[in-house]
């Protein structure tokens, strides 16, 4: 890269590969000791959450609506091929271009080359997962490429050097007097410097940004998007957003390069009126977002005269082939269920080391990934189950099912590992465990042992709780008083009390 | 709220139905006082209780951490057990919703639909107390005394996994003497969550300590629950801070009379 010997253009993010971050649990510790965004994060998601709830409450077909999409997106996956093909039809003949991409790589490299053939060095984009799942950014600096974020917490988060930690609000783990003094700091080093004596209300703060953005969307030939959803019937984009940064990318410049995975698809205009009541109501709680842009190939004289999409794969078919896993593919990224996690409101999206957090990104990304590193082996462990957000899913997604679907596949994979490669002792106890509740004998003679441990601790040395244990309890009894074992089992009251055993 | 004297002389609407006590096994083990006082309920409904010995546990501490395999046996076990009884009854929301949400799954993968469609069954006659009270005797007043002030926690396997719905509150409102108060943020996690709390300690215990400081605002003297693991989790954070709130299983105060005080 040549990136290393020549000044960046765009302001570094953080170094190291997501792939390659600690486990869940070892960034989760480190997480919950930063008290400062465990505030921003619980006034964040309380307030987004409650919103949500008030507006969802107003619809009264909310539920038939959530089958709805869940249905639509479902026959996607079944006919997958057919819609694409259906798209890519329908889009080239309204004068668009499509290309396909396997991998991150491909997909970079096709916008890599799109941009080079217009002679641009820059790109404004609009705020979009997929150009950050393939890590885009990095790969077009690495290119000589500029890619400005315009989206507002997508400009914070660059300037910020950081990475977003939230799917809808990138910059959630943010207060606003950390943006005034990510602005203060960076802005003038990338563009337009921010006014004399900003301070941290919102409005000034928005006020700088819009200076600072507004000489970029002028000036840039060629931007990016994501989308929201393509519509194989029409061959058209949808991208719904709330401040208008969208509308300036995908109309102002002369080329619009839109990179969309490929699971996006809905076959007909109609599926939207679902899908455009689902997502805002889901993800930021409005009855409807501000911006909807909707484009279908090139308009003659009229916006970019240059359209490509790149579809791209990066693991997606994989996904469609496992019947269980694939429910995760209905996901429309609206972050309701972030919002109503309780572990992910402690944390934040940067312990799950991908680019997808909180619930979804636990599902999603070791299945996108694959098994093979640490941090993807415990994402789906990173939920106490409980539920909440099976309950707030637009598209039903039965997420606590997949997370279980996920465990069993990586405790398949730890237990077809080289057996050089080190595990804890997990699989000998369950093994056990498993031989002890497998049969009612087993489980009474396992229950005498224990009764005697109860008798030298309890009758012996007259404690009423158990002491500090050792390890792995000692993650237990910490923080958490344990009384001792009772004196009798209900086994042993039931043939002292009721006698004969069914 | 009721308050009389007297209580109203208990119907037995669960006259000529035999039951079988699913006591689970961490009931069992750690918590006798709970399928204790199930079976004394029960039998005050009328009801003909069994404990079949073979039983031991529903497994989900193998499923939920992802070890299917091993949890095959406690699925097998499960219908081994409980297969001839028409109405199976634990004081568990978590694991009577594990039996009925995962059972099948489980079975239909490692056996197919032989034994799925046997398994499918039994499971669809496992029932938690707060829904066979309900739902199949047709009560919520069974005659139970407990002149206290109690919050009630509903735990997230019951609501979310067995769908019990608001059926343990409605028990609750009927007690004679009860003072029920609203827990705050009721319906979020206590951060229990099976191996959860082992494999993401300060996760889990950040969780607990909010639902403890939510518990303990309400200043109650019993906090109530349909699951004894929740309550195990919550009152052990509880503890620590002095804040004198006793743990109670939902079945332990229903089974409460007056002649108990």
């Amino acid at each position: 890269m040549t990136s290393t010997e020549l000044e960046r253009l765009t302001p570094a993010p953080p170094p190291g590969e997501l792939v390659d971050s600690p486990r869940f649990q070892v960034s989760a510790r480190t997480s919950l000791t930063n008290t400062q965004q465990r505030a921003n994060l619980k006034h964040a998601t309380t307030t987004i959450r409650n919103k949500r709830a008030r507006v969802v409450g107003e619809v009264a077909d909310w539920q038939a609506l959530r089958t709805a999409g869940e249905q639509i997106k479902n026959r996607v996956g079944r006919h997958l091929d057919e819609y694409l093909l259906e798209f890519e039809k329908n889009f080239t003949e309204a004068g668009g271009i499509v290309h396909w991409a396997r991998d991150a790589e491909e997909a970079n490299r096709i916008v890599i080359d799109l941009v080079e053939q217009t002679g641009e060095k820059e790109v404004v984009k609009v705020k979009s997962m997929v150009t950050q799942e393939i890590d885009m950014n990095e790969a077009l600096e690495a290119a000589r490429i500029a890619a400005w974020e315009t989206d507002l917490a997508e400009l914070i988060v660059q300037l910020g050097h950081d990475r977003p930690s939230h799917i809808v609000v990138p910059a959630l783990h943010r207060n606003r007097a950390e943006v005034r003094e990510i602005f203060l700091r960076e802005m003038g080093r990338y563009g337009t410097p921010p006014p004399d004596g900003l301070d941290d209300t919102p409005v000034n703060l928005a006020g700088a940004a819009r200076r600072h953005l507004r000489e970029k969307f002028l000036r840039a030939k060629t931007s990016t998007s994501g989308a929201n959803f393509l519509v194989a019937e029409t061959g058209s984009l949808v991208v719904v957003e709330s401040e208008g940064n969208g509308r300036m990318c995908l109309t102002l410049p002369q080329t619009l390069i839109s990179v969309v995975g490929i699971e996006k698809i809905v076959p007909t205009f109609q599926d939207l009126e679902v899908f455009l009541q689902l997502l805002p109501r889901s993800s930021t709680g409005e009855r409807m977002n501000p911006y909807t842009s909707i484009w279908t190939g090139v308009s003659k004289d009229d916006g970019p005269q240059a359209v490509h999409v790149v579809l791209v794969d990066n693991g997606r078919t994989n996904v469609l082939s496992d019947p269980i896993g694939r429910a995760a593919l209905r996901c429309i990224r609206c972050s309701a269920c972030l919002n109503i996690c309780p572990v992910y409101e402690r944390v934040g999206g940067h312990a799950y080391g991908s680019v997808y957090s909180g619930p979804i990104g636990a599902i999603l990304t070791p299945q996108l990934r694959g098994l093979a590193s640490d941090v993807d082996r415990s994402l789906p462990f990173a939920s106490s189950l409980c539920g909440a957000c099976n309950e707030v899913c637009p598209v039903r997604i039965p997420i606590t099912d997949l997370l279980v679907h996920m465990r069993h596949k990586v405790v398949e994979a730890k237990k077809s590992d080289p057996p050089h490669i080190p595990h804890t002792a997990e699989p000998q106890l369950m093994s056990i465990a498993s031989w002890v509740m497998a049969d009612g004998k087993h489980l009474a003679w396992a229950g005498k042992g224990t009764a005697l441990v109860d008798l030298i601790l309890g009758k012996g040395f007259k404690v009423k709780k158990f002491g500090p244990m050792p390890y792995p309890l000692s993650r237990w009894t910490d923080a958490r008083d344990v009384p001792m074992m009772p004196e009798q089992s209900f086994r042993t009251w039931w043939k002292k009390n009721r006698g004969e055993l069914a | 709220m009721t308050t009389t004297a007297v209580s109203a002389p208990v119907a037995k609407p669960g006259a000529g139905m035999t039951v079988a006590i699913f006591p689970t096994c961490a009931n069992d083990v750690m918590f006798p006082e709970t399928p204790i006082a199930t079976v004394k309920l029960l039998e005050r409904m009328g009801c003909k209780v069994v404990f079949p010995k073979a039983q031991t546990c529903c497994g989900q501490i193998f499923t939920n951490t992802g070890y299917y395999d091993e949890a095959m046996g406690s699925v097998k076990n499960f219908l081994k057990a409980f297969e001839s009884y028409d109405y199976i009854v634990g004081p568990s929301g978590s694991c009577v919703g594990s039996v009925r949400h995962q059972h099948e799954m489980l079975a239909r993968r490692d056996a197919g639909d032989r034994i799925g469609d046997r398994v499918a069954a039994v499971t669809s006659r496992t029932y938690d107390i707060s829904e066979f009270l309900v739902d199949v005797l047709g009560t919520t007043d069974v005659g139970a005394y407990f002149p206290h002030r109690v919050t009630f926690h509903p735990s997230c396997h019951s609501i979310r996994i067995a769908h019990v719905g608001d059926k343990p509150q409605q028990l609750l409102r009927a007690v004679r003497g009860i003072d029920l108060i609203d827990l705050p943020d009721a319906t979020t996690c206590c951060g229990m969550g099976g191996t959860f709390s082992l494999k993401n300690p300060d996760v889990s215990v950040s969780m607990a300590g909010d639902k403890a400081r939510n518990v303990a605002s309400t200043r109650a003297e019993y906090l109530c629950a349909g699951d004894n693991l929740c309550l195990l989790n919550i009152s052990g954070v509880l503890n620590r801070t002095k804040a004198g709130i006793k743990p109670i299983h939902l079945a332990e105060i229903l089974a409460q009379t007056e002649g108990d005080e």
